[in-house]
Formats: C-alpha cells, sequence, structure tokens
C-alpha cells in the first residue's frame, strides 16, 4: 500500500462512520422498544412519561435527534448513558482497554498455536498423521468461540476448579495503575505480580476467544506453505541441497505468510465480535459485555457510542491489515 | 577417468507408466553433453532424477546415477545434500519463477554461499558482488539490493546462472534455460554458459529442444524419444551421419540459414506413430519387472 492509497483509506474513513451512524440510529427508533419504557416504574402518568421522554430530547422528530446528536458527537460528546447514568465517552474509555487486552492476548494465543498447528501439519504432509493435524484443527474450527467458553468454564472452573470464572481481577488486588490497560501497564511497569492476576483471570475467556481463530491461522497459514512449496523456487531450493525444514521456514514461510495475513487478519473482527458473548459468560468488564446491558435496556446513548467504537476498531483492524501485507511483500511496495 | 555423471539403465515410473525406459548416458569431465528429443521425452525428468526432485508418486524402479563415482541413489540422504548446489547445480528453464519473491536477490546468492562453503555475512557479499560482475550484471551493488520482480527476465536468468557456477559445480543441469527468455537474449545467455562453464571447469548436461544450439556448443549429444535413447555419440557424428530415422527427421525439421524454407518437413507423423507404439508396447511389460 503506497502512500496515496494509504490516504485514499484515511479520507474514506469518516464517510464510513456517518454510514455507521446513520444506520445505527435509524435501527434503534424504528425497531418497537425504547429506554423510557425500560425505565418507569410501573403506574406511572402519561405526563411523567413525556417529561422523561423530553428530557432524553426523545419526542423530537428523528432528523432532529439525529442531528443534535451528531454535532454533539462531532465536539467529542457522546451523550449520557440512561440506564448507568454516566457519561457514554467516559464508559468506553474506562472499558475498551479491558476488551482490547483481552482481544490482543486472544490473537496472539492463536497466531501461536496456529502457526505451530500450520507448521507440524505441513511438516507431515503426505503422511497418515497429516490427518491427525487436519482434523483437530477441524474440530476447533467446528465450535464457535462461546461454546468453548462454556466448555472451559465447565471444565476448569467447576470440574477441576484451576482458574477463576468470572471478573478482570479480584476485587481485594490494589491496582494503584493509571491508565486502563491494567495488564499492558502492569508488565511494562514490571508489577507482575499484578500482570499474573490478571492473566489468571484472562487465560479462560482468551482461550475460548483464540481456539477457532487458531484453526483458522493454522488451516489459512497450511494451505498457503503446502501452495507455495510446490512453487518453482521451493522445488529448486531442494537441488540445491538445503533440507526440506529449512526450506520451509526460510523460503516457504515468508511467502505463505502474505496471503495469512491478509485472509486471516481480517477476521480478527470475527473474533472481536465474539468477545461481546464471551465476555459476558465470563463476566469480564469489556465493552462488549456492556454492549449486551446496553441493548437489553434500549440505552440508545450507549448503543450508538459502543456500534461506532467497534466501528472504529474494524476500521483500524483493516489498515493495519493492509499496511502488514505490504510489509511482508515487496511486491506492493513497489507497484 | 571417472565419469562427472555416470547414468546406467535408469527406469523410473510414473504410476504404472515407464517415463524412462532404461536411459544410459554419461558426462565426462568438462565436457557439454547435448539431451534432445521432441516434448514429453523423458530429458527433465532425467535431469529432475539426478537433482533428488522427482515428483512424489514417481519412483526410479532400475538403473544408476553415479556421480563421479557415487551413486546418488544409494548415498545417504546429508551427503547427497551437500553435493547438490555445490557440486551439481543447476540452471533453471523458468527464470520467472525460481527465484524467491519476497528476498533480495544478494540474500538469495548469499545464503547459498553461506550454506554451501561457510563463508561469513562480510565475505559471502563479498564474493556475491563479484559474480554478479561474472554474469556481466554492471551494476552489481545495486541488482544486490533489488528484488526479482524489479529486474528483467534475462536479469534473472543471470542471476540464476550465477548461483549454479557459485560453488565451482563439476556438474551443471540446464533444463532448455534460453526456451522462456527472447531470442536476443537466449544468445546472450547461452555465451554466459559457455564462458562460465570454461572458466569453472564445470561439466554441464544441456537440454534442449533446438538443434543448431546443440551443434554450437556441445560436444556430445544423447537423442532421447520416449524414455529411451535412440541415438548418441559425438554431436559431429550425429548430426552428419544420423543413424536413426527419428534422429534424421528431427534434423530435418529444424529451421536452418543455408536451406530454403520450403524444404523445411515436420517429423513424419507415421514414424512418431511407430515409435510411440512401440513405447506402449514397452509400458505392457511390467516397469518393475527389471528391477
Ligand atoms: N508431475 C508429473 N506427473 C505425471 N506425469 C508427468 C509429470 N511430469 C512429467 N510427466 C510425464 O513424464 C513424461 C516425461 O516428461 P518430461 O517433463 O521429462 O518431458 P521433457 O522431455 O522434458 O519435455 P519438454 O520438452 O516438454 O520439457 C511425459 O510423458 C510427461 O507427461
Ligand atoms: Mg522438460
Amino acid at each position: 500500500m503506497r502512500s496515496g492509497e494509504l490516504i485514499r483509506r484515511l479520507v474514506l474513513v469518516p464517510p464510513t462512520l456517518f454510514g455507521v451512524a446513520v444506520i445505527v440510529f435509524v435501527l434503534l427508533r424504528v425497531v418497537p422498544g425504547d429506554p423510557i419504557a425500560m425505565m418507569i416504574p410501573p403506574g406511572a402518568s402519561e405526563a411523567d412519561i413525556g417529561r422523561l421522554r423530553a428530557l432524553y430530547g426523545l419526542d423530537q422528530p428523528i432528523l432532529q435527534q439525529f442531528a443534535t446528536w451528531l454535532g454533539q458527537v462531532a465536539s467529542g460528546d457522546f451523550g449520557r448513558s440512561i440506564s448507568v447514568r454516566q457519561n457514554v465517552l467516559e464508559l468506553l474509555l474506562a472499558r475498551l482497554p479491558a476488551t482490547i487486552e483481552l482481544a490482543l492476548l486472544a490473537t496472539m494465543t492463536a497466531v501461536v498455536i496456529g502457526v505451530v498447528a500450520a507448521l507440524v501439519g505441513i511438516l507431515l504432509r503426505g503422511r497418515r498423521a497429516e490427518w491427525v493435524v487436519d482434523g483437530g484443527i477441524g474440530v476447533l474450527l467446528a465450535i464457535p468461540d462461546f461454546l468453548w467458553a462454556l466448555i472451559l468454564l465447565l471444565l476448569f472452573g467447576v470440574l477441576i476448579p484451576l482458574l477463576p470464572i468470572s471478573g478482570r481481577i479480584d476485587p481485594e488486588i490494589d491496582l494503584n495503575l493509571r491508565s486502563n490497560f491494567f495488564l499492558i501497564e502492569s508488565i511494562l511497569t514490571g508489577h507482575f505480580d499484578i500482570a499474573f492476576a490478571l492473566l489468571h483471570h484472562m487465560i479462560l475467556p482468551a482461550l475460548a476467544l483464540a481456539l477457532p481463530f487458531a484453526a483458522l491461522v493454522a488451516r489459512l497459514l497450511k494451505a498457503s506453505l503446502a501452495e507455495s512449496e510446490d512453487q518453482d523456487y521451493a522445488q529448486i531450493a531442494r537441488a540445491r541441497g538445503y533440507s526440506r525444514p529449512n526450506i520451509l521456514l526460510h523460503e516457504v514461510f515468508p511467502n505463505a505468510l502474505i496471503p495469512t495475513v491478509a485472509l486471516g487478519g481480517v477476521q480478527v473482527t470475527l473474533l472481536l465480535g465474539g468477545t461481546v458473548l464471551v465476555e459476558r459468560i465470563f463476566s469480564y468488564e469489556g465493552i462488549g459485555n456492556m454492549a449486551i446491558d446496553a441493548v437489553i435496556n434500549r440505552d440508545f446513548p450507549l448503543i450508538q457510542g459502543l456500534v461506532l467504537t467497534f466501528a472504529v476498531l474494524f476500521i483500524a483492524l483493516n489498515l493495519l491489515v493492509d499496511l502488514m501485507v505490504t510489509m511482508l511483500d515487496p511486491r506492493l511496495r513497489h507497484g | 577417468m571417472t565419469a562427472t555423471l555416470a547414468v546406467e539403465g535408469l527406469k523410473v515410473a510414473i504410476g504404472a507408466a515407464n517415463v524412462l525406459r532404461g536411459v544410459s548416458l554419461d558426462v565426462q569431465p568438462g565436457e557439454v553433453r547435448g539431451l534432445v528429443g521432441e516434448s514429453g521425452a523423458g530429458k527433465s525428468m532425467l535431469g529432475r532424477a539426478v537433482l533428488g526432485l522427482l515428483p512424489a508418486n514417481t519412483s526410479v524402479t532400475a538403473g544408476r546415477i553415479a556421480f563421479e563415482g557415487r551413486d546418488l541413489l544409494a548415498m545417504a540422504e546429508a551427503e547427497r545434500r551437500s553435493l547438490l548446489g555445490r557440486r551439481i547445480a543447476l540452471i533453471p528453464q523458468d527464470p520467472m519463477t525460481s527465484l524467491n519473491p519476497v528476498k533480495r536477490i544478494g540474500r538469495q546468492i548469499g545464503n547459498l554461499l553461506r550454506h554451501h562453503l561457510g563463508l561469513s555475512k562480510r565475505a559471502a557479499l563479498a564474493r556475491t558482488t563479484e559474480l554478479l560482475a561474472e554474469v556481466a550484471i554492471h551494476d552489481p551493488q545495486r541488482v544486490l539490493a533489488l528484488y526479482p520482480h524489479e529486474i528483467s527476465g534475462g536479469m534473472r536468468q543471470r542471476v540464476l546462472i550465477a548461483m549454479a557456477f557459485a560453488c565451482d559445480p563439476a556438474l551443471v543441469i540446464a533444463d532448455e534455460p534460453t526456451t522462456a527468455l527472447d531470442v536476443t537474449v537466449q544468445r546472450q545467455v547461452l555465451q554466459l554458459v559457455e564462458r562460465l562453464r570454461l572458466r569453472h571447469g564445470s561439466a554441464v548436461l544441456f537440454v534442449t529442444h533446438d538443434l543448431g544450439v546443440v551443434a554450437k556448443i556441445c560436444r556430445s549429444m544423447t537423442v532421447l524419444h520416449a524414455g529411451r535413447v535412440l541415438e548418441e555419440g559425438e554431436t559431429t557424428n550425429v548430426l552428419v551421419r544420423p543413424r536413426h530415422a527419428y534422429t534424421r527427421a528431427l534434423l530435418a525439421a529444424t529451421p536452418r540459414a543455408d536451406r530454403p524454407a520450403e524444404a523445411l518437413r515436420p517429423v513424419p507423423p507415421d514414424l512418431i506413430d511407430q515409435l510411440w507404439s512401440e513405447a506402449y508396447r514397452l509400458d505392457q511389460v511390467p516397469a518393475v519387472g527389471a528391477a
């Protein structure tokens, strides 16, 4: 991706976000159920309901509401959550780091598992044991992340209670950190006891998110490795006296990585989407978990803020993937 | 004197079909032997068998391949690998697909030198620069830092030739190294191979369709058809007094400057039919039976 392309992509970000904003705004107001209905006590008078509606601006025409909200968002004000009664932006900033850390840990775990599985699989290529690897990958891929969450929770939380099954960290631990990136900050500042306690809580949800993604990475990478190994340059490397593991690692792997990152990188968005249910199952305090509460309570401002946040994450991820592919493939760098 | 390469009674089968049906051929030290024959004759299979590059479903069912007297098929994997790329080298057919697309030219050559000759990074770089200059690349420093897609096909073939001769091989197998190039570049590449093999004292097994090229650079030649050697000998003898009808037909089908175009005759179809039906008959004899 050359700089021209990068600029073009960046220019497209605001219109994309605007489109997302329109869709979520309209959908929320077309679908039945509104936040006021969820919060009024039984027996409230029509006048009370009307006052509440006016308070949140819900008595205005949709276009008017949208214009008001958009103006506020543009100036960094996402409004107040109706159900939690806090500033939406503050809520997001408090919770987003938890989700980012979980997704990062899950992605890294998945990449390690996936790359190892693919390399083992390709080394066994053509032998009977290759089927074992392919079968294992198939099983991992067939079970979705939330099911893994339940399985892991039952196995390591209930049957063999090795690991905590809820929350981000034990409440009695004094964090005393400056940012909300607890894990990253505690590692960077050398508070490894805290990092360890955090990881203890994150292992199960991260693993649940990682396993299907690891299988995807393994399958993509193994297929690309097989394809690259059949190319002339890899065959010729054999005629130059390099051993097969050497060729796979040094000649084939750098080539196979390109399609794997291009196709697999975008799939991290699926993993991010998976955080919604998995965070819920493990009562992990990230934005995914918060999204479910927001939807149950029809908390319009919070839902809108969350959807925009996810949209920004997805766009950033796609850009990042394209940048990485460009770095890996010299043919894209020089056109 | 031990032959650099001695192939004896080599039989190679793909599934039930015999691709090579008992091929014998040798290449003496410093000799250039042409290997000709129509498409599908098994020329590349022979080269691949020597280099240990036979496709997965292929098997050698009989015969011996000796390099400087040592049986390549019988020796340990590690020993064979130490010969390949160092003592036995390959100039591939298609320069566009034969270099690793994500590695710089300098690194690809340098790795080979470090792998086989144990050179340091610095020494490998110096030697790489020399090698590129040797294949008439005028600005080696610049080319070192380029990726394969940034240079032309002719240039890539030069790089591949430099890699083939990098470790002073005793034998170079060139499988139609000029077919993928255009005519003017073909001639330059041929001259280059000729110059380098003289300088490095390498023997060459030169696979080609082009009898003109054989006449020019090969001292001896072997005519292959349907996996068998039909004729072999000194190039001048074979070309001037071809004994086999197929060789005569092949010669007649080759365009020559001293002969009018209308005299060009294709290889007679009934001759090819006859040879192929014979080959088919040979296929009915089980390939493994001979082993
Ligand atoms: N990978 C393969 N699988 C099956 N059959 C093959 C394979 N490669 C080659 N063959 C067959 O083996 C025979 C010999 O092929 P080979 O490539 O050696 O011919 P060639 O003389 O090099 O021809 P060309 O001049 O076209 O390169 C042919 O009949 C071909 O169809
Ligand atoms: Mg061939």
